[in-house]
């Protein structure tokens, strides 16, 4: 973690509404809803919340962190370091305690050793026996697992002066359709807000107090929820995908609106088809065989699932068969950290599958803009008759995020240049099914089912002339790949436009996806230390034209990729000639979401408003994984 | 007076939907003089026009290799779709729940079913969707020059002389362990057998497995092999001599009292299965048939004729619920939540 800035303990002017709160956990243990009750509790203040779930992949026993980012401004990124620190787990205490920062504070439980290293005199220590007050008051065996963490829910609201009633209504939220559980638990938290009360004085500077003005008629959501509704909304009628963290969520809050929004009262009978699929090839298998049989049809995965795609995105972009496919990236390559987040996929899907192929990909910020790329999708796919992706990572999918209500949609579906039996008639059965007629490489296509005696064709991934005949000629062959390529540049006017906020500076930052919030955050503070900034945000490959001439207007522009490997930096590279070439890349790719000292320390260090030691990473420290109980 | 309207009387050679034997073929083959697969191609013109096939209703689908290649040599009035290697099942599942109006009618090879689509193939029977799935099984891979497929025979022997080592997949047993709902094996060369078993799968409600033997007389026809046209023919139990009574057609054959038994199809049609031996096989007994299956496979046997029915399994689209009128043809209105709803749920999310 970096230091941005010290705060001595002995400093203890009060700071109100801007820290990071941590609970670190094990998990299998019931936190989440603890957690989940604060963060609502917090958000019923009017207090703007960032929670970010640092989770393993693990159902039980591994440590895990939720993180809770207060701050006036709305910041949605992660912060670096916690302030105040809920310790529940003895396998990562120490390294936990020394993360916090200084003139923070430590909730824990009592038996842990504040000795040696995590002693520290610069934070303030709130010892809880958070076992023994479990052990002793709950009686009901069956649910002290689950009550114990509520006790915790209470000394945290002692420490950051949360309201009681503020606890006991986000439990009311918690349990809307179960009204006595709040009671039961309030029992809990009052165990734990007792203790403090009568054991501690507070000594740490950290607090909340109720706001206005920010969080107002704001949802909170995740972005798998988001993106599902989205894909809802925009009509979707055949989803198939395979569980994989951290997408199936995707299908699973698809399945969940499908019963409530596509099942007709009457009948029972239900608008869409959610297959649950044997494996990835199977479920875009089934995509590409409902997107060709004329259905809007999605499969939703994450990287070894898109591996396993490949071939079937090849098929599907030159057979020219829509096809959407939601990719909420994780950390790879091979299995990686299935929990943590990553932009690892954008090269590999912009070109999925083997030969010649280049995809438009959406890439979302905001759980609004999941909606509505979820929606935008499925109208790209039939308009441009390819596959088309969504790519959203776990941070965005499985977070949630602060954001205004979206909108009803108010443009009809596009559903592409597709033939009828009606227009065949009327062009008396002269069709090819891959002419470019309209000069945009979009060729029209006949759905199976078209009672018109021209209207069938033989879709083949093999090669083959503009009527749909098995070709090998050399001369077909290229003209059909160079055809279908210049889908991508129809597709640059298609695609959402780069967001730009373009004041002359010098300096530029271009990003995408979930980065946008750590650049937000960063170019504040970098504006208060003198570095002025624009901004492109881009919200989808191929670029718009917009997005390159932002680009060569700019003396240095710094690109944000959540990667190793500079992805989207070396794709937009591609299209640069070399002296326009400006682009200065910066990356994060350690799992953790971005935080805006990722996005400003190389940029203030390049620009020589900061020197390189400050923004040093501290030496890690180690996890201790036994020797404590 | 009432205006009757003129049609004009059916000529012999129009089906029911008025339509000529012709009407069902295709592109002429492009594979071997001789070749099984084509002959079976010719069964699926006659048995689809004797059906009626409306071509534009039927989906054409196929995998990868020689028998994939056949799609497009019968009823060239329907679109079809040759994918990639043994995902046929998928794209079919996928094509069906957007159409489910649409007959969908696989040919895939035993490279497709047994090798690399072999999970495809165990979880299209395990959903039952409603298509017919033919495997031409000639034991070889044709296209890429005779290497070993997995449903070769152990101890046959490649054109070259090297014997399999390895325990062949038999499809039909597997797909009956895996819960499948109809499975007939049958010979290319059996017309007889072949054309009613093709019939019956079309009324099926459900999937339909036809693992129709078909040898491959380039890389698959020589002694030792035992799928070569002179082996199938020589050890081919043929279990019933099969009549399929359509639904559309008022047929009364009066049959001697114990010689037949009748199972009805999905569409009403019916399926006369007549004894050839005194101890006939029970196709909707699903134990007698893997039994079957597997004694025959010890003697070095193939039975031919229905193996297994049960013609009142759900399929896909029923189990999913979905309505009769196709997937891709409902609009805005039939998709989104109404505006009201739409509120409603934001209203949820608000804190």
């Amino acid at each position: 973690m970096l230091a941005v800035q010290e705060r001595p303990a002995s400093q203890l002017k009060p700071v109100v509404n801007n820290f990071t709160f941590q609970a670190a956990t094990i998990n299998g243990t019931g936190s989440q809803s603890s957690n989940l009750v604060i963060t609502r509790a917090l958000f019923a203040m009017g207090i703007p919340v960032a929670p970010k779930n640092v989770f393993p992949s693990n159902i039980e026993g591994l440590p895990t962190w939720f993180n809770i980012r207060i701050s006036p401004e709305g910041y949605q990124c992660l912060a670096g370091a916690a302030d105040v620190l809920l310790a529940l787990n003895p396998a990562t205490w120490q390294r936990d305690v020394l993360g916090v920062r200084s003139g923070g504070a430590v909730i824990h439980e009592a038996n842990y050793p504040v000795a040696g290293p995590t002693k520290r005199d610069d934070i303030s220590y709130y010892a809880v026996p958070f076992h023994k007050l479990g052990r002793d008051n709950i009686d009901n065996a069956d649910l002290r697992k689950y009550l114990s963490n509520m006790i915790y829910v209470g000394s945290v609201a002692w420490a950051l002066e949360i309201p009681l009633d503020e606890i006991e209504g986000a439990l009311r939220q918690q349990f809307k359709r179960k009204p006595s559980a709040v009671e039961l638990n309030m029992t809990s938290v009052r165990l734990g807000w007792d203790y403090c009360v009568e054991h501690y004085t507070k000594t740490d500077p950290f607090r909340v107090r109720p706001m206005s003005g920010r969080v107002e008629g704001k949802m909170l959501l995740e972005g798998n929820q988001a993106l599902a509704l989205g894909v809802l909304m925009g009509g979707c009628t055949v989803a198939a995908w395979y569980p994989i963290t951290p997408s199936s969520s995707v299908c699973e809050y698809l399945e969940t609106f499908a019963n409530r929004y596509r099942v007709d009262p009457k009948t029972g009978e239900k608008r869409m088809a959610i297959i649950q699929a044997e494996d990835e090839l199977a479920a875009v298998g089934i995509a590409v065989g409902a997107g060709w049989a004329g259905a809007r049809a999605m499969t939703s995965t994450s990287g070894p699932g898109i591996s396993l795609m490949a071939e079937f995105t090849g098929l599907a972009y030159f057979a020219e068969i829509p096809l959407v496919i939601c990719d909420v990236q994780r950390m790879g390559p091979s299995t990686g950290l299935p929990t943590r987040t990553a932009q690892g996929d954008i090269s590999f899907a912009h070109t999925l599958s083997h030969g010649d192929t280049k995809h438009p990909l959406l890439l979302p910020a905001t759980v609004e803009e999941a909606y509505e790329f979820g929606q935008a999708a499925f109208d790209l796919a039939e308009r441009l008759q390819g596959p088309v992706f969504v790519m959203s990572d776990l941070d965005l999918g499985m977070n949630l995020w602060m954001s205004d209500p979206f909108k009803y949609p108010e443009t009809p579906y596009d559903r592409g240049k597709v033939l009828t039996a009606e227009d065949l008639e009327r062009l008396k059965g002269d069709w090819g099914r891959y002419r470019d007629v309209d000069g945009d490489g979009i060729p029209f296509r006949t759905l199976p089912g078209t009672n018109h005696p021209a209207a069938a064709y033989f879709t083949r991934g093999t090669g083959h002339d503009e009527d749909a005949r098995y070709s090998e000629l050399p001369e077909v062959w290229e003209r059909v790949l160079e055809r279908i390529g210049k889908k991508y540049e129809t597709a640059r006017d298609l695609v959402p436009p780069a967001i730009v906020e373009d004041h002359g500076h010098d300096v530029a930052i271009l990003a995408y996806g979930t980065s946008h919030h750590a650049v937000v955050e960063a170019r504040d503070a970098m504006a208060a230390r003198g570095l002025e900034t624009d901004y492109i945000r881009v919200r989808a490959l191929p670029f718009t034209e917009d997005a390159l001439r932002f680009v060569r207007s700019h003396k240095r522009v710094y690109v944000v990729d959540q990667n190793r490997d500079r992805q989207l930096f070396s794709i937009l590279r591609l299209e640069l000639k070399p002296e326009e070439d400006h682009l200065i890349s910066v990356r994060h790719f350690d799992g953790t979401p971005i935080s805006a000292v990722a996005v400003m320390g190389p940029i203030l260090v390049a620009e020589g408003k900061a020197s390189a030691d400050e923004f040093t990473q501290a030496p890690p420290v180690p996890v201790v994984t036994a020797g404590i109980e | 007076m009432i205006d009757t309207p003129q049609r004009p009387a059916p000529a012999a050679n129009l089906n029911r939907v008025q339509l000529t034997r012709d009407a069902y073929k295709g592109a002429a083959t492009t594979l071997c003089a001789g070749c099984g697969h084509n002959a079976i191609t010719n069964h699926i013109v006659r048995a689809f026009w004797e059906y009626g096939v409306e071509p534009h209703k039927l989906a054409k689908m196929s995998g990868i290799g020689c028998s994939s290649k056949a799609p497009t040599y019968f009823v060239s009035q329907s679109h079809g779709f040759n994918g990639v290697h043994g995902r046929m099942p998928s794209l079919s599942t996928g094509a069906k729940l957007a159409n489910r109006e649409l007959m969908v009618v696989g040919v895939s090879g035993d490279g497709d079913t047994a090798s690399i689509g072999l999970g495809q193939y165990a979880h299209l029977i395990r959903r039952n969707l409603n298509m017919v799935y033919i495997c031409e099984n000639n034991g070889v891979y044709g296209l890429t020059k005779g290497q070993f497929s997995a449903t070769a025979d152990i101890g046959s022997v490649q054109k070259g002389g090297k014997p399999n080592e390895f325990e062949t997949i038999d499809v039909c047993g597997m797909a009956i362990e895996l819960g499948a709902s109809f499975v007939a094996r049958s010979f290319s060369g059996d017309s007889k057998q072949v054309v009613p078993l093709l019939k019956a799968a079309l009324s099926h409600g459900g999937t339909a497995i036809l693992d129709i033997i078909s040898p491959c007389v380039t890389f698959n026809d020589h002694a030792g092999s035992t799928k070569s046209y002179a082996y199938v023919k020589e050890h081919d139990i043929e279990l019933q001599d099969l009549d399929f009574i359509p639904y559309f057609e008022n047929i009364e054959v009066d049959y001697p009292e114990g010689t037949s038994t009748e199972v009805t199809l999905h569409d009403g049609s019916h399926l006369r299965l007549r004894k050839i031996a005194p101890d006939a096989h029970d196709p909707t007994d699903r134990i007698a048939a893997m039994t079957l299956i597997h004694e025959a496979r010890q003697k070095g046997e193939f039975v031919t004729g229905l193996l297994y029915i049960n013609p009142d399994m759900k399929d896909l689209c029923e189990r999913e619920n979905l309505p009769q009128r196709p997937l891709r043809d409902f609009a805005e209105a039939d998709l989104r939540p109404s505006r009201e709803q739409f509120d409603a749920l934001m209203r949820d999310y608000v804190g």
